[in-house]
């Protein structure tokens, strides 16, 4: 971020010098043929930019063309900032403007001379819109302006763009690039560009060549190609192209299917982990204290609305909104839990199926308190820039950054919790109080505060999966019904009071819900699922991993 | 807000006391059948303050037959039996005059009956799966050929899409959809290979490795473009990951019939820009009769940043037709306003009418939206005047032959024109 910034500053001087130099020359030598030259293309750069402000499409459609065959440097801020969504006009004079948002309104900064126009509200400027027809236009034409960038990345991304609608009359600009390209990511690209085009070729031997490098690209547009050649080459009868074409799809082929597992295990350890996350603060108030809490869910969703208010809290920076919102969530959810357990459950030990109907009835109530609270329509929690999008390893494989980033963090609130109840006095009570609660409580152990932070604790890790939640699915009174069953599948199929199988049943129920989708749909995946642990727990009624010794008589 | 509602508590009583002491014999009963709370709260609240506006407005404009309009209404809680309840409740002991409510199709059969048995009249405001016509009902959203097949008309000839994926959520509604656009692309000369269908639960929330088929059947050079009739809830996560997954609406538009201001004031809509909606209202359409229903609608929400929606126009519409019925046919008698309400027109609010046809459908503009980040929808596309609702799809094979006409002679919900044969059932 701090290099892209200063890269910025420094391109933005660079700029500033560049017009003021302008602006010399253009008063130095008026008469001077050159000058007029400029004073046209600057005449082109300002007419095409008042087109901008009009509304219709086609017109902004000719101005953004005008505005690119201008070469003036400032379409390089220009287009990308109508692309994003931050260039606006000013109602009153139409001066077309890039805005910044800040605490007291909107922050304008000319596009013509760059310079600051003071902050104003909303409703004295106006957006210049785009639609699809103008986004694939402005991203074609940012591309074609990429391939002498700086920066790799949009090197590449220039060249993917190149080979999205590649032809012939792009092979002298590809070898130039190639000439004079270090990356060796963009060279690869160029290279697949360069093969696509000899794939056409004439040429018997540079065909081949290329078919047979083209084996090696992952460019869902080359396999494309290889398809229509190897079609020609049928009706054309060549047997040698046809066996060269078909070998380098078969490569393409099992290569893709590699890909494509590693893909499935990856969505199956998310969902796993997203399961782990549900599933891992009922596995403290259901699996070491007994209690079946039916509002774990609503816990959740407490957890999600947190997140909410915190970014209402701090909408300058919502980049660290969720940095702030996990330990919120965990205070306000466990105090939820504390308030649960001292004012209902602790009345209700040893009857579980009261329990079930008051924590059911408990889960309603907080439903529609939220309701009342926050209306019934969900609420929009924004995703930072840092969890969307994906990392892009190939063409072929991607992992989205925001189930990388949940991976890990439930990961890391198992490992947190499994300490908390090996390495600290308290777990170490939780422990005492849920292998023998007499015995424990003639040793002094306060069994009603243990309790009481037990549940507090399971509550507040359940308002932290709801943080995680919050980033990928609606923030809405329902929120916490969808994943009360999957919970408890997960810890009744690990085993109750076991962490460990906890961990291991959310993983294998991610995994196994993934690769069978794909053969039987999302609808009969889940179905398998629920029948199978049912079969399962006929079989083996104490989970995967059973509490064993003494623990378990009871 | 506290304060408010507790004001309007107090207050309660004194409204309920005043019609009920000073002229209780002399209003009308409306009733409004919407849940109040469970899952569908989400949508069906805001079509029981739209009534509650509209017949606020009506009774400052006079009331209806010199007498004022009283609403009755009632919670089915999102619970399909209880809608059925609730409705034998309205008509049988509140003796109401008409019905507005129910969202979801399954609400909707499960109260037909009734309707059918007590003779009451029921305006459905919601765009459904078509395959009905019942005497007792009136149908102001959209049939799937006032949404569902102009959006693919405008995908396939202005966008040049070749491959279809049809994504929908497990219910009835999206399965009768798309086997009608199934049987439609292919009569457009679709091949089997470019389509491909799928079926979501309720909720769905993990969309990875749907979403990364889609791309996959996206790849293959020629246009892709996904029809939506998922519902609701499992929507944001679904344009979150196709966003994360790197699709945008350039490379592989979505084209949503269940997606509308409503739903997107309530999510983080930066990856759903330039995605598409197909409706027969957008709240950003400009038209005189629209400003004025927005303005009265901040004022009685009195609350600004409210937006209107599709299922609110359909309300809209079908209050505006009922009252013009009842004026007509200077009762409030079921058989009377039905036979009186069929060729009435009324003003829209995209600037066109809405005639009340023999099929108890009604005439709409289609309109295709692109989403914003404000999230409002701009149009990009509407069709050349209005489209009459059709309840029996030519594109399935069960009922292609079959009209509805509640005209003399046919008279009839489900009349086969090839046997001449009434067959009278809707179900």
């Amino acid at each position: 971020m701090c290099i892209h910034h200063t890269v910025h500053a420094s391109y933005r001087n660079m700029k500033m010098l560049a017009v003021m130099f302008k602006i010399l020359l253009f008063i130095g030598s008026l008469v001077s043929y050159t000058a007029a030259m400029a004073a046209q293309a600057e005449d082109d750069f300002v007419s095409g930019l008042t087109q901008l402000t009009q509304s219709d499409f086609d017109v902004k459609e000719q101005a953004i063309k005008q505005l690119a065959e201008t070469d003036d440097e400032r379409v390089g801020k220009v287009l990308p900032a109508m692309l994003s969504g931050s260039l606006y006009y000013v109602k009153a004079d139409k001066t077309i403007v890039y805005i910044k948002k800040t605490d007291d309104g909107y922050a304008l900064t000319s596009v013509l001379e760059n310079t600051s126009l003071g902050v104003v509200s909303k409703r004295k400027i106006k957006k210049i819109t785009v639609n699809n027809k103008l986004r694939k236009q402005l991203s074609g034409l940012i591309a074609q302006r990429g391939m002498t960038h700086h920066d790799p990345a949009v090197r590449l991304a220039s060249v993917k763009n190149m080979i999205s609608q590649l032809s012939q009359a792009d092979r002298e600009n590809i070898q130039t690039q190639l000439g004079k390209e270090q990356h060796k990511d963009v060279i690869a690209a160029l290279n697949v560009a360069l093969a696509m085009l000899d794939a056409e070729h004439t040429d018997k031997q540079k065909q081949l060549a290329a078919v047979k490098l083209l084996a090696e690209s992952n460019y869902p547009e080359s396999r494309n190609l290889l398809k229509e050649i190897l079609i020609q080459a049928k009706a054309a009868d060549d047997t040698t192209l046809i066996n060269q074409v078909s070998m380098s799809l078969e490569k393409i082929q099992v290569r893709a299917e590699r890909y494509q597992t590693i893909e499935t295990v990856f969505f199956g350890v998310s969902l796993g982990s997203v399961l782990l996350l549900a599933a891992i603060g009922l596995a403290i108030t259901f699996g070491v204290m007994g209690v079946i809490n039916m509002a774990h869910g609503e816990l959740m969703m407490i957890g999600a609305y947190t997140t909410y208010v915190v970014q209402l809290l701090m909408p300058n920076h919502i980049e660290w909104s969720l940095l702030v919102a996990i330990p919120s969530a965990f205070v306000v959810a466990g105090l939820f839990g504390v308030a649960i357990e001292r004012g209902v459950i602790r009345f209700l030990y040893g009857r579980p199926l009261e329990t079930l109907l008051a924590t059911f009835g408990i889960s309603l109530i907080l439903q529609q308190l939220v309701r009342s609270v926050f209306s019934p329509l969900n609420r929009a929690v924004i995703t930072p820039d840092w969890m969307s999008g994906s990392w892009q390893i190939n063409a072929l494989l991607s992992l989205t950054y925001n189930r990388l980033y949940i991976i890990v963090f439930s990961l890391l609130v198992f490992v947190g919790l499994l300490m908390i109840l090996k390495k600290t006095s308290l777990g170490l009570h939780v422990r005492a109080v849920s292998q023998n609660r007499t015995m424990a409580r003639a040793m002094g152990i306060r069994t009603e505060w243990v309790d009481a932070m037990t549940f507090g604790l399971g509550s507040g890790i359940a308002g932290i999966a709801g943080v995680a939640l919050s980033q990928l699915t609606n923030v809405g009174p329902n929120l916490g019904q969808s994943y009360i069953i999957d919970s408890f599948m997960v810890v009744v199929f690990g085993g109750v009071g076991n962490l460990w199988g906890t961990l291991v049943a959310a993983m294998s129920l991610g995994i196994a819900n993934k690769f069978m989708e794909p053969w039987v749909g999302a609808v009969l995946a889940k179905i398998f699922i629920l029948v199978f642990i049912i079969l399962f727990i006929q079989k083996r009624p104490r989970g995967l991993f059973p509490q064993k010794g003494r623990a378990a008589e009871n | 807000m506290k304060t408010m509602n507790l004001k309007k508590w107090l207050l309660l009583p004194l409204f309920l006391a005043i019609p009920f002491s000073v002229s209780a014999k002399d209003t009308i009963k409306v009733g409004i059948l919407h849940s109040l709370s469970g899952t569908m709260a989400i949508s069906e609240t805001t079509l029981k303050d739209t009534m509650l506006m509209l017949i606020d407005e009506q009774n400052k404009k006079g009331g209806l037959l010199g007498k004022q309009l009283e609403a009755v209404v009632v919670d089915p809680a999102s619970n399909w039996p209880l809608f059925a309840e609730k409705a034998r409740e309205l008509l049988e002991k509140e003796k109401v005059a008409s019905v507005f409510g129910c969202w979801t199709s399954v609400s909707r059969k499960s109260v037909l009956p009734v309707f059918e048995e007590l003779n009451g009249l029921l305006f459905y405001p919601v765009q459904y799966e078509g395959e009905e016509s019942s005497k007792n009902v009136f149908y102001t959203g959209a049939a799937p050929n006032q949404q569902a097949i102009p959006a693919v008309d405008y995908l396939m000839k202005d966008v040049g899409v070749k491959r279809w994926v049809l994504a929908g959520t497990d219910y009835v509604y999206p399965r009768t959809t798309n086997k009608i656009l199934e049987a439609y692309l292919k009569a457009k000369g679709v091949k089997d290979k470019d389509i491909m269908i799928n079926y979501t639960p309720f909720g769905h929330s993990d969309w990875q490795s749907i979403v990364s088929d889609v791309k996959k059947f996206g790849s293959t050079g020629k246009k892709t473009a996904v029809v939506s009739t998922i519902n609701g809830d499992a929507n944001v996560p679904f344009y979150k990951e196709l966003a994360n997954q790197g699709i945008s609406a350039q490379d592989i538009p979505v084209v949503a019939f269940s997606v509308g201001e409503e739903e997107l004031s309530g999510i983080d809509t930066r990856p759903l820009v330039g995605h598409l909606a197909a409706w027969n209202y957008f709240m950003s359409v400009d038209s005189k009769e629209n400003d004025k229903f927005i303005d009265t609608w901040h004022k009685f929400i009195k609350d600004k940043k409210r937006v209107t929606n599709d299922p609110m126009e359909a309300h809209y519409v079908g209050f505006k037709l009922w009252v013009k019925a009842v004026q007509k046919a200077g009762t409030t008698d079921p058989d009377k306003v039905g036979k009186a309400i069929i060729g009435l027109s009324v003003p829209n609010l995209t600037g066109g009418m809405a005639t009340m046809l023999k099929n108890h459908h009604i005439t709409k503009p289609v309109l295709i939206g692109e989403i914003q980040d404000d999230g409002q929808l701009e149009v990009v596309w509407k069709t050349k005047g209005t489209v009459a609702g059709d309840a029996w799809s030519n594109f399935l094979p069960g009922s292609k032959d079959v009209i509805a006409d509640w005209t003399k002679p046919i008279n009839c919900g489900n009349y086969n024109t090839k046997t001449k044969k009434c067959s009278g059932q809707n179900l």
